[in-house]
């Protein structure tokens, strides 16, 4: 009997400890620590408004059903096998939007995933792509985003399935799968080639879609960019490495460059879902950010991806 | 033995072939290859990489005009899935949408129709092509 409560009473410590250790290793600040802005030359809003359309941030937060893209009311549902998620007003509204946000808070969400309440932010916002941002560059779009309308009306809260309801669980998912810190170019690489890499890893985040998921949710990074099922759970995004029958491999820089221009492929079919939405963005880049971008992507080896089911629906 | 599967054999030919007759959705991804095909020869005239002519910027947006009025009537209910199909569920749910896309790309495709000198053809193409993108967004999906 005593031996059993003294049982009983190691497992509740070692409980304690374990929570308490999960708590603790799961706070935002220690998971993920977003970088120091400090001090920063004046904001150029240029480079923000680049940064703006590079991101695609009006692909997820401009308010749905109706034109402009600067109108940032959020809105949007991304379905997900977790739940729904509810992209939030990122306009200046004081109230509703992030008017009230300084730019250590814009740089945490986006380097680092934390919200200004302190929480995790749910990587459906990919600041897993966006961390590569360095902070100057955040707090040019940042400033950028301050000169658009301020939207009023808040967007609805996230409706998602428990556990994934939990937020601090995010801690967990970030300690498994979420790596911080800006772009370091490659100095043994070309500009062009740099450039590329951080445009489509970094404000692009094409990984995003044309990777798959693990359960969890986390890109498998073993078939990063080789496509996989619609995270939305419509149809198929296509691999864009340079496998020969299902990648880019037979695609020259030209022709993807034009893609992320027009939205036509090699055989002037035209791209249909999000992309051509990804497309009314990459099309507001320079020839030269383009062509950067598809230098890179023709240096990705070639990968395959999960096998795309035949027929029905695909 | 050998007749009776020569009977089958012959039976399943033939309903293939009546299938691909009526088969919705192998003649619309066939009228959007054509559509493809039309704005890869136009593209090089709008870019310059071969002279402009007029006859083929004609043709060019009589493919589009062909498939603008083919298009709308090729989707019906039993079409939603099968044959690799990248349509979208929105195409049922937003049918007036969808009717109302191909409206207007039928009157782009008109209006370029008079297009009679480079200058007026790239306007023209530019305003008839913006289509493929609007459209594909809501009623296609990702392939």
């Amino acid at each position: 009997m005593l031996l059993l409560r003294r049982l009983l009473v190691t497992l509740v410590v070692l409980a304690a400890i374990g929570l308490g250790g999960f708590w603790l290793l799961t706070d935002p600040r220690i998971v993920s620590p977003a970088p120091e802005v400090g001090a920063l030359p004046a904001a150029d809003l240029d480079n923000g408004k680049l940064l703006f359309a590079a991101g695609g941030c009006a692909s997820c937060h401009a308010t749905p059903g109706q034109e402009d893209r600067t109108k940032l009311g959020g809105g949007l549902a991304l379905t997900s096998a977790f739940g729904t998620f509810h992209a939030p007003n990122i306009s200046p509204h004081t109230r509703d939007g992030i008017g009230n946000w300084g730019v250590q808070d814009f740089v945490d969400a986006m380097a680092a995933g934390v919200g200004r309440q302190g929480e995790h932010l749910y990587p459906a916002f990919p600041y897993t792509s966006y961390r590569l941002i360095p902070p100057k560059a955040l707090a040019d779009l940042f400033a950028y985003i301050r000169t658009l309308p301020p939207i009023e009306g808040k967007a609805a809260a996230h409706e998602l399935r428990f556990p994934f309801n939990i937020r601090r669980l995010v801690g967990g998912w970030k300690l498994l799968f979420f790596q911080g810190g800006s772009f370091q170019p490659d100095p043994t690489k070309s500009e062009a080639w740099n450039r590329g890499f951080y445009l489509v890893n970094g404000p692009g985040h094409c990984a995003e879609c044309h990777s798959n998921r693990n359960a969890l949710g986390a890109i498998v990074q073993a078939t990063r960019f080789a496509g996989g099922p619609d995270p939305e759970g419509k149809g198929w995004v296509p691999n864009i490495t340079q496998d020969e029958a299902n990648g880019l491999g037979k695609w020259s820089k030209d022709e993807i460059a034009e893609l992320l221009k027009t939205g036509f492929t090699p055989s002037f079919d035209s791209v249909g879902g999000s992309m051509a939405d990804v497309v009314r963005n990459t099309a507001q880049l320079s020839d030269a950010d383009r062509a950067a971008m598809a230098e890179y992507l023709k240096s990705l080896p070639a990968v395959q991806g999960p096998a795309r089911p035949r027929g029905g629906g695909g | 033995m050998i007749r009776t599967v020569l009977v089958v054999a012959g039976l399943g030919l033939g309903l293939t072939a009546v299938m691909a007759q009526s088969n919705p959705i192998a003649e619309r991804q066939q009228i959007m290859k054509a559509v493809g095909g039309a704005t890869r020869e136009g593209a090089a005239m709008a870019k310059g990489d071969v002279a402009f002519d007029a006859a083929k910027a004609q043709t060019v947006f009589k493919t589009y005009a062909d498939a603008a009025a083919k298009m709308p009537a090729l989707f019906p209910d039993s079409s939603k899935t099968g044959g690799e199909t990248t349509a979208a569920p929105k195409i049922w749910e937003d049918q007036a949408g969808f009717k109302a896309a191909f409206v207007k790309f039928g009157q782009d495709a008109e209006a370029g129709a008079k297009a009679a000198d480079l200058a007026s053809f790239r306007t023209a193409f530019g305003a008839a092509t913006k289509n493929c993108g609007t459209c594909h967004e809501v009623y296609r999906i990702k392939k």
